[in-house]
């Protein structure tokens, strides 16, 4: 994360250069994480609704997805996880990719407002359902609670788990937990943060807990 | 990953119709039913399951909760693992089930783990998972490298000179205690199959977990009446607090009156290549005093026949303090 959350991110962005060098130059390297990319939509700045789609390849199917409350419209191939359809298909990367065997956390997102692990959910599955992302909690403008609370009380270092964290926190909100950090500890377990934020990140999900 | 055809049945009829064409419903089926997801595409994943077509049973309406005719409850076999385990009645009634449940995995798999799914969960033993090694689960014949390999966590219990890899289940464990009942749809019609009956030991054909063959749909697991004034607890002990597969877990269900126990219900986890209810453990227990001396008779008992691999004789006196200490927990609370 940057130091001021409030800045704009630099551009061009480090992913907007290598979709770029991908189509290009470096396309057989980089190409090979982008299969489509040729076709991939870049996120409007105004954030409207982006209607995606992908070249109707070989075994492919129509989904459609509400992503963060925008309809989006794919066609992936059914081994297409809904991790890799998020990060590659429809470009949101916030979501993270860390073993992609449903032992860190890292790919945390909120399917029909419950958290899941989007690695070991084929995009399939989920058609016609409501996915959030941390793209869709809030923005550097006007963050959710729980990402204020992170940035209060530096609950993270890397940032690489941050966002499975802060998907899991805020799902624990509505689900039944105990008042004491232990319980919070048990719930967040499914979460593995390697650079050892944890008590940080204990003390954020507690002061938004005490707050609500 | 291999290719795989995506197929949401209409009904059950035709998840059933689907499932029958496969060769078989055991290792290495051509076609899966797809739940929860989270054993299968991590299998998957690995090229351990190599599934042609998959049948999507999130939408078939097996996911209620609802009490049998005979005042006992019936869970679908899509049931969430977080919703059973947060059940009202289950807690209330049942909360070995729910203890075990939420003592499984993680919040998130919890949201998305099957209770038809997780009667199915696969092994954790490493060489299975390795499609580099061989295993005699995964292919039959290739031999079993975990005996004379890393064996820490495998079995004590129930293993044969084919396999020793452990049934990593929680929620199985509760359910054997509770004597649950799992019903099963197939294309020649319906059958119940007692909690014990239901998986398989290894034997010489560790490839075979269960009864299920081609076209066999689990539409639900029924729970007996509560036994009323049962104490229950499932303890879990492990590497690491949270997140974590069992080393030695207990599930007992129990009955006081006038200061022995009625009737017993035990059974272990993470020491057995099924999930290992003991009724030797049980008969130790029943018309017996709650005390020390009962509780370690009833500890040997259940471990009398287990033979520990080269690196985990622990187990044996780990799951004795399990089963003595989870029996403390229940006659004292």
């Amino acid at each position: 994360m940057p130091d001021n959350p409030q800045s704009e991110p630099p551009k061009p962005s480090r992913r907007s250069f290598l979709l770029t060098t991908g189509s290009t130059a470096a396309a057989g390297v980089v190409g090979a994480y982008l299969p489509v990319s040729a076709n991939i939509p870049v996120e409007r700045k105004d954030g409207s609704a982006a209607v995606t789609s992908e070249p109707n390849v070989e075994g492919s199917v129509p989904i459609l997805l509400r992503i963060n409350g925008k309809d989006r419209q794919l066609r992936v191939d059914p081994r297409t996880t809904l991790l890799d359809c998020l990060r590659e298909t429809v470009v949101l990367t916030g979501t993270k990719k860390g073993c992609d065997h449903g032992q860190c956390g890292a790919c945390t997102v909120h399917v029909n407002g419950r958290r899941v692990l989007s690695c070991l959910n084929f995009a399939v599955m989920h058609d016609g359902e409501e996915i959030t992302t941390i793209e869709g909690l809030g923005t550097p403008e006007a963050m959710h609670p729980m990402q204020a609370a992170f940035f209060t009380h530096d609950a993270y270092q890397c940032g690489y788990c941050t966002s499975g964290q802060i998907m899991s926190a805020v799902a624990l909100l509505k689900e039944p937990c105990g008042p004491d950090d232990a319980a919070v500890k048990e719930l967040m377990s499914g979460n593995i943060c390697r650079c050892g934020a944890y008590a940080n990140i204990v003390a954020a999900i507690q002061q938004v807990r005490q707050r609500a | 990953m291999h290719t795989f055809e995506f197929i949401r049945p209409a009904n059950q009829a035709e998840a059933i119709a689907t499932s029958a064409q496969s060769k078989t419903a055991q290792q290495g089926a051509d076609v899966r039913f797809l739940g929860g997801g989270t054993t299968l595409i991590d299998l998957m994943k690995l090229n351990v399951e190599t599934p042609a077509r998959l049948v999507d049973i999130n939408r078939l309406p097996l996911d209620k909760i609802e009490e049998t005719r005979d005042g006992g409850l019936r869970i679908g076999a899509t049931v969430r693992n977080s919703d059973l385990a947060n059940h009202a009645q289950v807690q209330h009634d049942y909360s070995v089930l729910s203890q075990a449940l939420l003592q499984g995995a993680s919040a998130q798999i919890r949201n998305m783990a099957t209770v038809g799914g997780n009667l199915l969960q696969r092994t954790r033993c490493v060489y299975f998972r390795d499609t580099a090694m061989a295993c005699n689960k995964r292919e039959p014949g290739s031999g079993c490298p975990a005996i004379t390999g890393h064996n820490r966590t495998l079995a004590i219990l129930g293993a044969s000179e084919h396999c020793i890899a452990t049934n990593p289940s929680d929620m199985c464990v509760a359910l054997a205690a509770l004597e649950a009942t799992v019903h099963i749809q197939g294309s020649k019609g319906s059958r119940a199959v007692a909690f014990g009956d239901f998986h398989l030991l290894p034997g010489d054909t560790p490839h075979r977990e269960t009864v299920l063959e081609p076209g066999d749909l689990i539409t639900d697991v029924t729970l007996p009446p509560p036994i009323a004034g049962s104490k229950q607890v499932y303890l879990k002990l492990r590497d690491r607090a949270s997140y974590e597969f069992a080393l030695a877990s207990a599930a007992v269900v129990v009955t006081m009156g006038s200061g022995k126990i009625t009737r017993a219900r035990i059974a272990l986890g993470g020491v057995g290549t099924k999930p290992w209810r003991s009724s030797e453990a049980e008969a130790a227990l029943t018309g017996k005093p709650a005390n020390e001396g009962t509780f370690r008779q009833a500890a040997e008992a259940a471990l009398r026949h287990a033979k520990p691999q080269s690196e985990n004789k622990f187990k044996i006196e780990l799951a004795k303090r399990c089963v003595m200490h989870s029996l403390r927990m229940a006659t004292t609370a």
